[in-house]
């Protein structure tokens, strides 16, 4: 059996995701270049929400994107299925832009160094923010997060699972470990 | 592009290769369709590459000419990073009496992941497939099927109507030397399209209706409230002389020209997987028309073949891994 433990309930995730638009103004971007860049899947959803925070806190309409990994990951052997690619939408244009990455789980960080050579294959941003939600370590290559709403310790065997209402019908993130019998989550 | 599915089985893709359309299941054709939608839009990328295939090597091996389909390949292969090798067979050793199974060996032996193929006989990427560890795509064997052809125009079909299912279909032309018209049947029957072939008796095969098509030897009647209609090009090197008496009678009964549009609708798809013979199987003013999305087509083909290197890319990665676990 695997045990769940609730790291957010629906008002906290509201209010990291308050944190997270303030934590992305502290690094005074230029708002006139500032895009939001939702890595597919959930990254694209918590996008959406920053946006609606970003929008209201600068009162101005802040672009967004969408970005597929998946031709650009380096563990595609090693899936036991071939995912379908998703599609990419970066119509504002990167060249010049302050793009702010949106991702829910920061963890290897190999889906970020795949993202960052993603968006550079469509021009050249002036700087890239890195936003997550949650940090829970444990990271393969030296990428760290610009911000991150919570940052946890957290052991192979242990998945953080961020829940959101349009995707899953529940608005929260769960921490949940895996017990011995089970192989995966 | 999205259509709706009916049924909710997942878009998976279990081939090794890809020898025909007659051998994919529906879900496996729509997997692909859907990739290659998901990839066109990297056509317009800044720097059109990505790593997918990168360290991975590519070889055209065409025993036919060929210069658009072997390009599309090259190029969907190098925007996914792939080394690609053109094997050009009449400088090659084939031209010293190689048989086809040893100079896919030696390729084999030069390290090739994926090999494109095309032969005169029908059948010829089956026997590659059955004794390489390669992938084998088939980009045309003989008058049997040209399996990226047929996915191409199915993409082309459902990006500019929006869906397959329901549509209907003409293939008109020679449709017995005609590897891209078996192909375009095979899918667009699996996808639920009406399909309709349209050609001199002389060049429709017979027993043709057991792959669940109408026939038609009249071509106002072929062609009537049809919503796309493929034509095919007179291979006049495939056919012996006495299949019709002249070009020009074809061009008179069968050649496809603004006046005949007015039979099918109002917003009909021409088609035609080229290279076209302009003033005889179509004219001039239907091949640059309005309704002509022969480019569209070429460009789509780009898409679909990156989305198919992808899915055998894949797969391959995938087996090798496993024999390595193992």
């Amino acid at each position: 059996m695997s045990e769940k433990k609730l790291l957010m309930d629906k008002e906290a995730l509201a209010y990291a995701l308050d944190r997270m638009a303030e934590g992305i103004l502290a690094l005074k971007p230029d708002v006139g270049r500032l895009a939001l860049v939702g890595i597919r899947t959930r990254g694209i959803n918590l996008a959406e929400r920053l946006k609606t925070r970003l929008d209201h806190l600068c009162q101005c309409d802040v672009p967004i994107g969408a970005l597929d990994i998946t031709l650009y990951r380096d563990d595609l052997s090693q899936l036991a299925s071939q995912p379908l690619v998703g599609e990419t939408h970066l119509a504002f244009g990167v060249e010049g832009r302050e793009i702010v990455l949106v991702d829910d789980v920061l963890y290897t960080g190999r889906t970020v160094r795949a993202a960052l050579d993603a968006i550079v294959h469509y021009g050249r941003p002036q700087r890239i923010i890195l936003a997550v939600l949650v940090d829970r370590g444990n990271r393969e290559y030296p990428i760290q997060p610009d911000v991150a709403a919570v940052k946890i310790e957290t052991a192979p065997n242990q998945n953080v699972q961020v829940r959101l209402e349009e995707l899953d019908g529940e608005e929260h993130v769960l921490l949940v470990t895996k017990g011995p019998e089970d192989t995966h989550f | 592009m999205t259509e709706a599915r009916k049924d909710e089985k997942p878009l998976e893709f279990r081939q090794e290769h890809l020898l025909g359309l007659e051998y994919l299941s529906r879900e496996e054709i729509e997997c692909v369709l859907h990739n290659a939608a998901a990839l066109k839009p990297t056509l317009d990328q800044k720097i059109k590459k990505m790593p997918t295939l990168l360290g991975k090597t590519v070889v055209n091996l065409f025993f036919e000419n060929s210069t658009r389909t072997r390009t599309s390949f090259e190029i969907a292969a190098k925007r996914l990073s792939a080394d690609v090798i053109n094997f050009t067979v009449g400088t090659s050793s084939v031209a010293k009496g190689e048989s086809l199974l040893d100079t896919a060996r030696t390729i084999e032996a030069l390290g090739s992941d994926i090999i494109i193929m095309r032969h005169s006989c029908p059948g010829a990427c089956h026997l590659l497939a059955s004794h390489l560890r390669s992938a084998i795509i088939n980009a045309g064997d003989g008058c049997h099927e040209h399996p990226t052809q047929g996915l191409l125009d199915m993409f082309t079909m459902r990006e500019r109507k929006g869906r397959i299912e329901g549509l209907t279909v003409t293939i008109l032309g020679d449709i017995l030397h005609s590897r891209v018209a078996r192909s375009n049947i095979w899918g667009l029957t699996k996808l639920g399209a009406n399909v309709r072939v349209c050609g001199p008796r002389t060049l429709i095969p017979r027993g043709i209706e057991e792959l669940g098509v109408e026939v038609f030897y009249d071509l106002e009647q072929g062609i009537r409230d049809a919503d796309v209609i493929n034509i095919l090009r007179i291979q006049r090197e495939r056919m012996d002389s006495n299949m019709f008496p002249s070009i020009r009678e074809y061009r008179l009964l069968y050649g496809l020209t603004h006046d005949r549009l007015r039979f099918a609708k109002p917003d009909v798809l021409i088609m035609h997987p080229g290279p076209i013979n302009r003033g005889i199987e179509i004219s001039q003013g239907v091949a640059d028309g309005e309704h002509s999305v022969i480019n569209q087509q070429v460009t789509n083909g780009v898409a679909v073949r990156m989305a198919v290197l992808y899915l055998l890319g894949q797969a391959r990665a995938q087996k090798i891994e496993m024999e390595k676990a193992e």
